[in-house]
């Protein structure tokens, strides 16, 4: 089960503000999906190999060698809060 | 003399090395060399997190990661593969950390120290591969921090978290097993210690069997032995007034030398580790023979051949090796003048004279040691007079031949010694007559004539032992 405060710890992680006045409703919802997922619990799994990816693929590698990279005003362009060429972010610490 | 640890301590490292080698980042084609670049020069899109972006696994990191494996002895992972570690914070663009968890590329390894006590296995526990966050710059002051710029040129550069075994027992053993480490790294050509950031350390501790806390934010060696004594002394002080060390993290503030506790929020199992979507899994251990083929000689290996090779001692072969560039720099000096002899010069006195100015070899060439060290096979300067050429030219330049000729450190002429110690000889009898009588400062004052009149170019104990064969 899903608390409430365990809906606003988990808002922290993201850095998203939750609002007090939600999180029983979100408790409710996100119970709901565990719930769901729950289902799957109940299928025997014994002695099948973890599926950690979709694709039968391995190794798909690169060479190490260089490309070409953004300029600074094409890796600028998509924010508004920049200045000297870097981006900036609300006080830290 | 068995060491044995009064104070219970274990310590554990965990050192984040970028493999700063590499021409490309772990999972995209930026370069590397952003050292000294503008901002937000070296990003694309994967690096940046941007939607859509798809990463790649740079195969020369591997290769790197599973080097610096075998050379730390350690087993290759069968199938290994990648996960997010998720946290926010403007460093880290996606809002996850591409890293390792359950299946790391190397684990169970050791390297041999030497330790307070003789060889000492400290046990590698496993090295996983991830990538490095961006960098942060905070505007203005800490306290009244007006915003945080960030430039995302480091974002993504490969690196490799190596994690020990508490198996440490003092700052001194810690700081020698970084030294150890750094060196394999630099022999293995993954790893430039000189750029900045380029190796982290996290250090667990704990004393007598009690909580271990965690220091984070270690940047140097010297910084990694001054937070451990530091921590260490505040453990015991603490247990000493009966208070209990608690589990924690703390951080190191170098400037001011202390740890200070940081509150985390977050726990180990906040970061909701999964499976990475974007990367498939690694099954690369069949490369395990062929790259140890590549393995290049390593500094412990090396010591062992120079002993055998040029007859050197043990002691000066550890000093000669534990840095790869002074190793590469003896041996060609040894290829040009007697390699005991070369030995000696390098090891004790151009590194004595390199650390005291906090220089690196590269300050000094191979064929001015070579000329120095013959000059003085050959009994045209002293010992002393060598030494000094190498101050000099450390401190001011030149070229040895010039600076014997300006400081006239050319070795007189024996006749013109000999002829001198008569003189000395004849002009201080009363000298002379004292020494016979046992007084030990007059042969002092003799020397001292002799070196006067040849204007400091004899050698001292020449003197000495002609002036005693003259008089007696
Ligand atoms: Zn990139």
């Amino acid at each position: 089960m899903i608390t409430e405060e365990e809906v606003e710890h988990v808002g922290w992680l993201a850095r998203i503000e939750i609002d007090r006045s939600k999180s029983k409703e979100y408790a409710e919802q996100l119970n709901s999906v565990l719930d769901y997922f729950k289902q799957l619990d109940e299928v025997d799994t014994e002695g099948v190999e973890p599926t950690y990816h979709v694709e039968d693929l391995v190794n798909v590698l690169r060479p190490d060698t260089v490309t070409e990279s953004l300029t600074q005003e094409e890796a600028l362009q998509n924010t508004e809060h920049k200045k000297d060429g870097y981006f900036r972010a609300p006080g830290i610490m | 003399m068995a060491y044995n640890n009064p104070d219970g301590v274990m310590i554990g490292l965990e050192i984040h090395v970028q493999l700063n080698r590499l021409k490309t980042k772990m999972f995209c084609g930026c370069s590397t060399q952003y050292h000294n670049s503008q901002p937000n020069t070296h990003v694309c899109p994967v690096c940046m997190g941007l939607p859509g972006a798809l990463p790649v696994i740079n195969e020369g990191a591997v290769e790197a990661s599973m080097k610096v494996g075998l050379a730390l002895n350690c087993e290759v992972t069968d199938r290994t593969q990648f996960h997010r570690k998720n946290y926010y914070y403007p460093d880290l663009p996606k809002g996850y950390q591409v890293s390792q968890y359950d299946y790391p590329i190397v684990s169970n390894g050791k390297v041999v120290i030497e330790g307070e006590d003789g060889e000492l296995v400290v046990r590698i526990r496993r090295a996983h591969m991830e990538e490095d966050p961006g960098k942060m710059v905070h505007m203005g002051t800490i306290d009244k921090s007006r915003g945080t710029l960030i430039d995302y040129n480091r974002s993504g550069m490969a690196l490799l978290e190596i994690v020990t075994e508490p198996d440490l027992r003092s700052p001194k053993e810690a700081r020698r097993f970084l030294d150890k480490l750094r060196n394999i790294l630099e022999y293995l050509d993954v790893f430039d210690s000189n750029l900045e950031g380029s190796m982290r350390v996290d250090a667990n501790i704990s004393i007598g069997g009690g909580s271990r806390t965690e220091v984070k934010n270690i940047s140097s060696h010297k910084g990694a032995e001054r937070a451990l004594i530091y921590e260490i002394m505040r453990q015991k002080n603490l247990l000493r007034r009966g208070g209990v060390v608690t589990m924690e993290t703390r951080h190191f503030d170098e400037a001011r030398g202390v740890t200070t506790s940081m509150r985390t929020k977050e726990e180990e199992h906040d970061y909701r580790y999964f499976p990475e979507p974007d990367l498939v899994p690694l099954k690369v251990k069949d490369r395990t023979s062929r790259l140890l083929d590549t393995l290049p000689e390593l500094p412990d290996a090396r010591r062992d051949r120079f002993v055998s090779q040029y007859g050197v001692p043990e002691m000066h072969a550890k000093a000669l090796t534990s840095d790869i560039k002074v190793a590469d720099f003896y041996e060609m000096v040894a290829e040009k003048v007697d390699p005991k002899v070369a030995a000696t010069w390098v090891a004790d006195v151009l590194k004595g004279e390199l650390n005291y100015r906090d220089l690196t070899v590269k300050s000094f060439n191979v064929e001015d040691m070579v000329k120095i060290i013959q000059m003085v096979i050959d009994d045209r300067i002293t010992d002393r007079s060598g030494v000094e050429v190498i101050r000099t030219m450390l401190d001011s330049g030149g070229i040895p031949m010039d600076i014997v000729q300006q400081k006239g450190l050319m070795k007189a002429e024996d006749s013109v010694v000999s002829s001198a110690v008569d003189e000395a000889i004849k002009e201080n009898a009363a000298a002379v007559e004292d020494y016979m009588q046992g007084k030990e400062q007059s042969m002092n004052f003799l020397v001292g004539q002799v070196m006067k009149k040849t204007r400091g170019r004899a050698d001292p104990q020449t003197v000495r032992e002609m002036i005693i064969s003259r008089i007696k």
